[in-house]
């Protein structure tokens, strides 16, 4: 598969909040207002694929040559939790910037399906190191597309007069399956 | 039993419900219920970790510093979900396939670190079992629920008996992704109106 | 009786790593455990589904365990299910896949008499769309290839000028399926050509 065909897939085609149903708490929870929801997309892209890569090396240096690949789970919750940890130590020291605007997200990503899921996939899929890497940027890029549009949309509803039965959460996940289909229209690309 | 044993038991299947309440795990929640069996057994495989971690977690609680307090729970959490996943890919392998992806990430499902940091963590291993069973019913509700309405909808059938002819037009959007947000969002709303009548 | 003012162990380093090193043990031993209890009936689970669809597609009498007797053919994942009477084999099972499924991969294995003919197919794996795409696996659509002999027919759907109705708005689905049938008979022939002149050398 050619790395542009990667990408389209997952950002479009395949999107992974609105049919893959991963990370969907962040995707509801941090978008209210656009610009978190930008901060929670470029931590997420960050985070993605520097787990993928430790834990592409981990699976297929560690687990595979010692068969424990049934560890897989374990393994990789770890790597992910300590990696967060890590980037906010960093992040902290190198570029106080940066922390200011990412920081509050950090903690938040261990417990966001998306990053353990996509890691487990790339290994399902027995991609190489650089197709895997390809694999989480582009899944990154998708996520950070749809809850930077959902929060666009969350932003004008605002102001919208809602019954009382739809405010909160049912409004926000009608939006949600509206915009869904929206990206159903890109299904069949590639074909 | 006395009260505050029904209340932790009773808590997570109306009151806290995480699904329709709380909207924790919305993940497996949207992802696998595209029948209602994928959502019971979802459902159960989830209350069945939820039992294992928080009894583990409530009897070692005293014994873990609070500094790696976490990662000590996530490793439990973890162990116990890939042997559960193991079981699984024993015994139910039907289910197993079609759940897929969504089984080794129970380890990240919020409500199962949520319940053992908010109360596991806190209580004795009775109440966090209570609790356990409560929040875990309250779910398999929830995706019960959710997948009854989809796999109706969207194919005609329940738990797999079908009942319109071969060929016919069903709401095939309701098995499909937008179909389980707005699915979701129907239901929540009729939970809302039903609890708000009780109140 | 929730005990409020809990009481932990301090956060010393010692007691850290103590904690550390015991939960990862207890997670250790555990896995461990229900690794080597699960290993036996795992195999068994995955490999009782594809030998059941072999079954399903071997039409006719046969003695031997088509399954147990399979010949892997290259590395994808092909491979050859000989049905046998006695020492002469009546009807060959082939495993196959395509690629081309509208979400990813389909594998099926398809049921071939010695002349070539299609005694039917089942779908082992597919990803397709539920409702649309995964209609290629009823016996609506499967029944459609059974008495045909690929020698003799294109196996194309009608929009592309063949015979085979694909399944209404699942073109991509049945043409993958035709794909992975094709596959299977491509590496049939191969099979059969090599038994004949072992026949041949025999005779």
């Amino acid at each position: 598969m050619s790395y542009l065909m990667i990408f389209i897939a997952a950002i479009f085609v395949n999107n992974i909040v609105l049919s893959q149903f991963l990370g969907i708490c962040p995707f509801l929870g941090v978008s209210k207002k656009m610009s978190t929801a930008a901060g929670m997309g470029v931590a997420v892209m960050f985070v993605m694929t520097l787990s993928t890569i430790a834990t592409y090396l981990a699976y297929h240096l560690l687990l595979v040559p010692n068969q424990l690949e049934f560890m897989i789970t374990v393994v990789f919750i770890l790597i992910i939790a300590s990696l967060v940890q890590m980037v906010e130590i960093i992040l902290k020291k190198v570029s106080p910037d940066l922390y200011q605007a990412l920081g509050i997200f950090l903690p938040l990503i261990t417990t966001n399906c998306a990053v353990l899921g996509i890691a487990i996939l790339a290994a399902q899929k027995d991609y190489n190191l650089i197709n895997s890497v390809c694999f989480a940027l582009a899944n990154a890029m998708g996520f950070t597309l749809a809850i930077i549009l959902f929060a666009g949309l969350r932003e004008r509803l605002d102001n919208a007069a809602l019954p009382n039965a739809v405010k909160g959460a049912p409004i926000a996940l009608i939006t949600a399956g509206l915009l869904s289909m929206a990206f159903m229209g890109f299904t069949g690309i590639g074909h | 039993m006395d009260n505050q044993s029904l209340n932790n038991l009773t808590r997570g299947i109306i009151k806290e419900n995480p699904t329709f309440v709380m909207l924790l795990g919305m993940c497996p929640t949207l992802g696998v219920t595209t029948s209602a069996a994928n959502g019971l057994g979802m459902g159960l495989a989830t209350l069945f970790v939820l039992m294992l971690s928080n009894l583990a977690i409530s009897s070692v609680k005293s014994l873990i510093p609070d500094m790696v307090r976490i990662p000590c729970y996530i490793v439990i959490i973890a162990s116990f979900v890939t042997v559960v996943e193991l079981l699984m890919a024993a015994y139910l392998p039907g289910l197993h396939a079609k759940l897929g992806i969504f089984i080794p990430l129970i380890v990240v499902n919020c409500i199962i670190l949520g319940r053992a940091e908010a109360f596991a963590s806190k209580n004795n291993i009775l109440q966090s079992l209570f609790d356990a069973i409560g929040m875990g019913l309250g779910f398999t509700l929830g995706l019960t629920s959710l997948g009854i309405v989809r796999e109706i909808l969207g194919s005609g059938s329940l738990f797999g008996w079908s009942f319109v002819g071969e060929g016919a037009d069903t709401m095939l959007l309701f098995i499909m992704p937008p179909g389980a947000f707005l699915a979701l969002a129907g239901l929540i709303m009729i939970f809302n109106k039903i609890r708000g009548v009780a109140k | 009786m929730s005990n409020t003012n809990r009481k932990v162990l301090s956060s010393t380093l010692g007691h850290m790593i103590i904690a550390m090193v015991c939960v990862a043990a207890f997670s250790g031993a555990i896995l461990g455990f229900s690794y080597q209890i699960t290993k036996a009936p795992i195999e068994e689970a995955k490999n009782a589904r594809q030998a059941e669809a072999v079954l399903e597609v071997v039409p006719g009498e046969f003695d031997n365990n088509p399954f147990q007797d399979r010949i892997p053919i290259g590395h994808k994942g092909i491979e050859l299910y000989p049905a046998r009477q006695g020492s002469k084999i009546t009807s060959i099972a082939v495993k196959s896949y395509s690629n081309n499924g509208f979400s990813g991969r389909i594998e099926l294995i398809v049921g071939f008499l010695l002349d070539g003919t299609i005694t039917g197919y089942t779908v082992i794996e597919q990803k397709e769309t539920p409702g649309l795409g995964t209609k290629v696996t009823e016996s609506k659509f499967s029944n459609q290839f059974k008495g045909m002999n690929p020698r003799s027919h294109g196996f194309k759907v009608k929009q592309d000028g063949g015979e085979i109705d694909a399944v209404t708005s699942a073109t991509i689905s049945s043409r993958a399926v035709i794909d992975a049938i094709k596959r299977a008979y491509k590496n049939y022939t191969r099979f059969s050509t090599m038994t004949d002149d072992e026949e041949k050398d025999n005779g």
